[in-house]
């Protein structure tokens, strides 16, 4: 290993030295500030290392992990999100569970794996960095265990994952079987060059829904609106947009490299699950009246969009999937952290009834306006950066051609006005007198900072996207490994 | 510049009176309506100096759609071909002048009528106006989807916030119908850039440099169908109209008054900025259909407009009908029907906002807007009446107002293509006088049942509804200053409709 190793690989260094060095700490000095501070600090060195990495991009640190300007792309959308979302922990806990230093070594495991996840470049790697992540996340899910549905999403949790683990890894085991490597380089050639027997496409397939246990497409989305339920918010706001995240952008590099999209096995698997997840996250989520659940399926339905240019590749295809995740990163932080700052009423679990959030516009109309702004971007309305995440992928399919598929996220975008549009008809109507309302606690520094910033970043790219676009230009001009 | 400021500056008075609404009502309100008298000061400037502009027109000679006589252009999004592109021309002047007007009328009507979250609601109001006026005026493809979609977000607010008893389904149902409509626009603008794209390598959005694209018929079919669907919608052709009444009677005044002054005639708008011109083979192809639709429009909405127990939803129902003189006006594609169109889109803003005004002053005093339940209100309210008397006669097109013109000219340029609709057109004539008296009769005249003991109109009310009698009359007597601005941006529409039916056969364009 020679020192530019080193250098591309700092982030995940940064960051898996801080979780031990955090677990160190804690044994000695057992202050929860002082591991949120802790975390905060190793989560903003590592983003800052992604520019000391950026001039040794591309650079291959031992065939498992490939350290490019795709990887770091989401290697920094990974680390900017979990470092608003940390922003929220240390007040959510403050009422939820006292004892929170554990937490936090977690958190940093977790944000270990998905590094790990969207930089690897070998099945092994991948695996380890699949199995970090969900390990910690059974940890974090079950974190305020004197809340009994924390628990029971935690198991529901713990045995899906291993069951996905399972698929994924008998799926490498058939490829492995067929072509005697599990290196994505190695592989890219025999699997491009078509002519693929049962075996590896019975192994692909496999691989594939490994990946859609962890994104929750339909119909391998059982857990997560359970989950999303049960999991403390800024737990659920995590799940759904690092672990998301970071899986994606693998499954993006794999499919493009490996020419998923245009055989007409995988194209059907990949088309049928798109429409399944599509249609499924937007019908269930019409009646739902439970907010963690509606964005759980809303969460669905959002993943269902971005296999729309999955599918589509194209010149646009990368592009637009990652300038969707960043949006779609910005607009949940948002979502969850008003989810996240109405709970701290509570000691126990969160508030999350859609009749607990009737007239908030009322009692306090910036967090309602938040809410609301992040709800109109993930309807994809302007003036938010929704709009252009949903405008560029409809391009995108449009330029290969995909008009089916394309027409098909147009349905579903209508059906989903209906119930985004309701959340945020509750969110404006007027205060019934009769009726108890929970009441919102004050506002405190580090969650209103976390909220106004991604707030900012929602409208500012809602009406100037050029800059965020010239950025995933950028990262996605060569996806290859 | 100018275009700029005109966007802004509504929204800058809603912001305004956003902040100031949270000290004092008084003061939202005098900060949106000096934004708003500001907007109308710089359109009817707009509007004197425009003669001069068009004549020199020689500072956008090369401009692909000659009749621009103001053009702002800016990249905004160059990674992806969107600039920011505001023009204006005689036909989107005559559309700002109207917003403009509309604009100081929907602060003054919400005066007394809107009490609670006063910011809030000017803010919405003002939101809404700066779309729309963008919407007029941007001439590049996704900077008018943009302002399309953003006009839905402040009403809905309006509805749902400030609506009536059933609002939530009405909100709900504007949202669902007019943002489906706007998928397939976007489907069509998509389409249309990538054939663009493909075809010379350059990806733009830009409306000038997208005419005269080429491709094959088929292809056209369906982009220019997403156009015309999507603008269908909000025009509203009468298949996909059933969200209007509701929208409508739901609404605060204001937004009422926004609805049918403003917003439907951006679906207007567009069908004669966008969807015509840009596919002018597949237009004529569709215009008998489109022509059928309007008269359909014509005769079912006046024909649903005469059993309406609610004024509101009454007069709702009337502009569905003269939406449909419009529709056909614009397809006809003649000099004279398209005209007629354009004046009666100013006419209708007007007349029906009027209308609506009155809804919402009846509601106010009697808190009701059923019809069996008023009556006889003329000898309570002698003005209310006689205003009442004057809209609805403006409405059934009474020689000398505006509507008169408009539909007459309508019905005279489509006599010469299409003699049998333009007949049966006539029989709306007919049916609006029908429902016209009807809507007075029961309002005003009769025996006073309710016993109704109701204040006449303020100073503040006189004061609009006289105005827009004087615009309404003088338009109906002098129209020619109309044709004479927009005669030039009309041309490429006639035009469009009627080269291409002497190419008919071939397969490109």
């Amino acid at each position: 290993m020679t020192s530019s190793n080193y250098l591309a690989l700092l982030p995940l260094i940064i960051t898996g030295y801080a979780a031990v060095a955090l677990s160190v700490i804690v044994v000695f000095w057992r202050d929860s500030r002082a591991a949120y501070g802790f975390t905060l600090l190793s989560i903003a060195a590592a983003l800052g290392s992604i520019f000391i990495a950026l001039p040794h991009a591309p650079h291959m640190v031992t065939p498992l992990i490939r350290i490019d300007y795709f990887s770091l792309y989401f290697d920094g959308l990974v680390l900017v999100g979990s470092f608003f979302i940390a922003l929220f922990y240390q007040e959510y806990f403050r009422t939820h569970e006292k004892r929170s230093e554990g937490f936090y070594i977690l958190l940093l495991l977790s944000v270990l794996g998905m590094l790990a996840i969207a930089s690897s470049a070998h099945f092994a790697s991948f695996f380890l960095g699949i199995e970090t992540l969900s390990v910690s996340l059974y940890g974090m899910i079950g974190y305020t265990r004197r809340f009994r549905p924390s628990i029971e999403a935690s198991m529901k949790y713990l045995i899906l994952a291993a069951v996905s683990s399972a698929f994924l890894l008998f799926g490498i085991a058939l490829v492995y079987v067929d072509f005697g490597t599990m290196d994505f380089l190695r592989l890219t050639p025999l699997i491009t060059a078509g002519g693929l027997t049962l075996t590896s496409y019975l192994g692909l397939a496999m691989i594939i829904v490994g990946f859609a246990f962890k994104l929750a497409i339909v119909p391998f989305h059982m857990w997560s609106p359970d989950v999303y339920q049960g999991a403390p918010a800024p737990v659920t706001s995590l799940i759904a947009t690092g672990s998301k995240g970071a899986v994606f952008a693998l499954l993006l590099r794999l499919v493009m490299v490996w020419n998923l999209n245009n055989q007409r096995t995988t194209y059907i698997i990949l088309a049928a699950l798109a429409v399944a997840t599509m249609f499924g996250g937007n019908l269930l989520a019409l009646l739902e009246t439970n907010v963690k659940r509606l964005l759980a399926y809303s969460s669905i339905a959002q993943i269902g969009y971005i296999m729309i240019p999955l599918i589509a590749g194209g010149p646009r295809g990368p592009v637009s999937i990652a300038f969707f995740l960043a949006s779609y990163v910005i607009t949940t932080i948002i979502a969850f952290g008003t989810i996240t700052i109405f709970s701290r009423s509570r000691e126990m679990g969160d508030v999350e009834n859609l009749s607990d959030y009737t007239g908030l516009a009322l009692r306090r109309p910036y967090l309602a306006a938040l809410l609301g702004a992040s709800l109109l971007s993930l309807t994809g309305l302007p003036p938010t950066v929704g709009f252009f995440a949903k405008f560029y992928i409809f391009t995108a399919a449009a330029q290969t051609g995909l008009w089916w598929l394309l027409i098909v996220g147009m349905v579903n975008s209508g059906i989903a006005i209906f119930y985004y549009m309701r959340v945020i008809f509750v969110l404006y109507s007027h205060l019934a007198e009769s009726d108890v309302y929970p009441e919102v606690p004050p506002q405190r520094p580090a969650s209103t900072i976390a909220l106004t910033i991604t707030t900012l970043a929602l409208v500012f790219f809602g009406i100037y996207p050029g800059p965020l676009f010239h950025l995933a230009q950028a990262a996605m001009k060569i996806v290859r490994f | 510049m100018i275009l700029i400021w005109m966007i802004i500056t509504p929204a800058i008075g809603g912001i305004a009176a956003w902040i100031i609404g949270h000290r004092s009502t008084l003061g939202a309100r005098i900060a949106a309506l000096s934004a708003a008298f500001a907007y109308f000061a710089i359109a009817l400037y707009l509007w004197f100096i425009s003669p001069r502009l068009l004549s020199m027109g020689t500072r956008f000679h090369n401009h692909t759609v000659p009749s621009v006589f103001v053009d702002f252009n800016v990249p905004w999004i160059p990674q992806i071909g969107v600039s920011f592109h505001l023009a204006i021309d005689g036909l989107s002047l005559m559309l700002i002048l109207l917003t403009s007007i509309i604009g100081v009328i929907a602060v003054l009507c919400s005066w007394r009528e809107i009490t609670v979250r006063v910011g809030d609601f000017h803010l919405a109001l003002m939101i809404l106006l700066s779309a729309i006026i963008g919407a007029f005026l941007a001439f590049d493809l996704l900077l008018f989807y943009l302002f399309w979609e953003l006009m839905l977000v402040p009403l809905y607010f309006l509805i749902s916030i400030w609506g009536h008893e059933n609002r939530r389904y009405a909100a709900i149902k504007l949202m669902l119908f007019t943002l489906t409509g706007g998928f397939l626009l976007l489907l069509g603008i998509i389409g249309l850039y990538i054939i663009h794209g493909l075809n010379t390598g350059t990806y733009t959005f830009d409306y000038p440099a997208l005419l005269g694209t080429k491709m094959p018929l088929h292809t056209a079919w369906w982009l220019m169908l997403g156009f015309f669907v999507g603008l269908a919608v909000k025009l509203p052709i009468v298949p996909l109209h059933t969200w209007l009444p509701d929208a409508h009677t739901e609404a605060p005044t204001a937004g009422s008054l926004d609805l049918a002054g403003l917003l439907l005639k951006v679906g207007a708008y567009g069908l004669m900025r966008f969807s015509i011109p840009l596919f002018p083979l597949v237009s004529a192809r569709l215009s008998p259909i489109a022509m059928m639709l309007g008269v359909a429009g014509i005769v079912y909405g006046a024909m649903l407009a005469y059993p309406q127990r609610d004024f509101k939803r009454l007069v709702a129902y009337t502009s569905i009908s003269h939406m449909g003189f419009i529709l056909l006006g614009i397809y006809a594609g003649t000099q004279l029907a398209l005209q007629g169109a354009l004046i009666e889109i100013l006419a209708h803003g007007i007349s029906t906002g009027a209308l609506f005004l009155i809804a919402g002053m009846i509601q106010e005093r009697t808190y009701t807007r059923e019809l069996w339940r008023l009556g006889g209100l003329w000898s309570t309210t002698p003005k209310l009446g006689a205003f009442t008397l004057y809209f609805a006669l403006a409405a059934l097109g009474l020689p000398g107002l505006a509507n008169f013109v408009g539909e007459f000219l309508v019905l005279l340029g489509t006599f010469s293509v299409a003699p049998v609709l333009a007949s049966v057109g006539a029989i709306g004539f007919v049916l609006s006088v029908i429902y016209a008296l009807r809507l007075v009769q029961e309002s005003m005249h009769g025996p006073n049942t309710s016993e109704w003991r109701l204040p006449d109109l303020s100073v503040r009310e006189t004061a609009i509804l006289g105005s827009m009698a004087a615009i309404i009359l003088w338009l109906g007597l002098n129209p020619q200053p109309v044709f004479d601005t927009a005669s030039k941006a009309l041309a490429p529409i006639q035009h469009a409709l009627h080269r291409a039916e002497v190419k008919e056969g071939t397969e490109l364009r």
